[in-house]
């Protein structure tokens, strides 16, 4: 089951630059939360503070509190621990080349020194079936390379692999910006699917993607949350003028 | 299609010249590459295949001016000889290529050791024999296999370092975002994904230092000395075909002098058939459209 997540006063650094700046917001379990802002906006730093992967720049620093579910991802566990709680889909498609569709699901399991064969059978058809690759790929597991398919069969094999280690909270960074119409498509029904089972963030520069899959719509500009508040609301009466101003195309 | 977009015919003749041109001189230079291989390769299998029988790959050196004999204990010496060099130049040259790329980024330690790896690769190898002498041979009063395997890894270490550190930089970021973001710790995720990525080009730097010291003979001439006799002990000085092929080959006698060019084939022959199969072994498990 997913998890809610609770966010005081975070504030990021990237060395001089003030990337974020006093964020606070609740976001539900079991929904898809959207982040929609132009570009340089923070939207991305701010997912990337969800699971630690932030600091992996040595020029990063953060500020502030982030619970999940009951931890607090900055005093109670290691950045590891998090990441494995919470799973991260990138703006590219990024399977690992040398790897196998089979070995590419299993990677995050078997890297933690999992190695039952029978159980990784399972969760990799789990996984995939989950991330609807099953049907596309059950008969080139471990024939195929990861990087020999097709862009959007790339990216749902990234979130089948991400969904194996088992996560509460889905992060996905522009998950369908480098994608074609139909396997974007494909990634947003997949999101419906997914918000049963996993709390789900979706950083998105396409608006109507953000209305089509979001039950909760944040608006960020220069660092700042603008406006926090239910897709619907945020699309069709937004409170503040800026938000306004951004989803009718005035700016951004 | 408009006029304007149109070629005329007398540009287009100049295109397709300058076209040919380029194109020839392409393989003009190619040509000018590989034209001294083949000829040295030819040369040697001229020279040196009529000598080749069963005796020279089975028979230790006949005595001195007697006819006979062959390069057994030397093929043996120098397989010896690059095993402990490559067991100390590979996964040293590895790590320090690791964290060159990985660990030490920008930092002052990084930058000391790769400056030391480009100055130790432009030590001329005899200065390499010299300093093994010192530093193993005299302490330990006598030449031997280890002395001289220890001085062909150190002459590994330096190509391995660079060119692992260059394919390792190689990986995109993204890749490595991806392992991490799934929860595996840094060391595991450089180890199993970067390195394992990198693993092409890193092998073929392998098999560079590996093919450049399997034919040295300066480094070998302080320390592992030669032999005449059989020898598998890394504590006894020990043959190998470079350093036979050059007392062979600078000897009075005929017999000696064809057993040199002998020598030489073999000795290429082995460093292509050993690249080769690592090669062969390294590339078989690679899957359909793995980049």
């Amino acid at each position: 089951m997913g998890v809610g997540i609770e966010v005081r006063n975070l504030n990021a650094w990237y060395g001089a630059n003030h990337t974020l700046q006093d964020i606070n917001l609740h976001i539900p379990a079991n929904q898809a939360t959207a982040l929609i802002g132009p570009s340089g906006c923070g939207k991305s730093t701010f997912v990337r503070c969800l699971n630690r992967m932030h600091e992996t720049n040595p020029i990063a620093k953060v500020t502030g509190s982030v619970r999940i579910g009951e931890i607090d991802i900055y005093s109670d566990a290691s950045p590891v621990e998090i990441r494995r709680r919470i799973g991260m889909v990138f703006q590219r498609p990024n399977p690992f080349p040398t790897m196998s569709i089979y070995d590419n699901v299993a990677s995050g399991l078997r890297l933690n020194g999992f190695r039952n064969r029978r159980v990784l059978d399972e969760v990799v058809e789990r996984s995939l079936i989950h991330a609807a690759l099953w049907d596309e790929v059950k008969g080139d597991l471990k024939k195929k390379s990861g990087a020999s398919l097709s862009g959007g069969q790339q990216q749902r094999l990234c979130i089948a692999r991400a969904l194996a280690v088992d996560p509460e909270v889905l992060l996905m960074d522009e998950p369908a910006s480098a994608l074609d119409p139909v396997s974007t498509s494909k990634i947003e029904d997949l999101i419906f699917q997914l918000k049963a089972q996993y709390t789900i963030v979706i950083v998105t520069h396409n608006m109507q993607q953000a209305a089509r899959v979001a039950e909760r719509t944040g608006f960020f500009l220069n660092g700042k949350l603008v406006e926090f508040d239910s897709t619907h609301k945020i699309f069709t009466n937004p409170g503040d003028k800026r938000t306004e101003d951004y989803i009718t195309g005035r700016f951004g | 299609m408009p006029n304007e977009y149109r070629v005329s015919t007398a540009n287009r003749m100049r295109r397709m010249a300058t076209n040919h041109l380029a194109s020839g001189l392409a393989v003009l230079s190619t040509i000018l590459v590989v034209a001294p291989l083949v000829a040295i390769f030819g040369y040697l299998l001229f020279k040196g295949a009529s000598s080749l029988n069963l005796a020279f790959f089975t028979k230790t050196p006949a005595p001195e001016g007697a006819t006979g004999g062959g390069m057994a204990n030397a093929i043996v010496g120098s397989g010896i000889l690059l095993a402990v060099a490559s067991a100390i130049g590979v996964p040293v040259g590895i790590a320090a290529g690791i964290f060159l790329a990985e660990f030490g980024r920008g930092g002052k330690l990084a930058n000391l050791v790769r400056f030391t790896a480009d100055v130790l690769n432009g030590v001329p190898s005899i200065v390499m024999g010299i300093a093994m002498y010192a530093l193993i041979v005299a302490r330990q009063k006598h030449y031997s296999a280890l002395a001289g395997g220890v001085a062909l890894g150190i002459m590994m270490i330096p190509t391995i370092t660079r060119t692992s550190e260059e394919m390792l930089l190689m990986v995109p970021h993204a890749i490595r975002e991806a392992a991490l973001g799934l929860g595996v710790p840094n060391w595991r995720s450089v180890l199993s994904i970067t390195l394992r990525t990198a693993s092409p080009g890193v092998i073929t730097g392998c098999m560079l230092a590996f093919a450049r010291i399997a034919g040295e003979t300066a480094p070998l001439l302080f320390t592992a000395l030669g032999s005449q006799f059989w020898s598998v002990d890394v504590n006894q000085p020990i043959a190998a075909l470079p350093l036979q092929i050059y007392v062979y080959a600078a000897s009075p006698y005929e017999d000696q002098i064809r057993q040199a060019w002998a020598g030489a084939l073999v000795l290429i022959v082995l460093i292509v058939g050993a690249v080769s199969l690592v090669r062969y072994v390294t590339t078989r498990g690679v899957l359909k459209g793995a980049s």
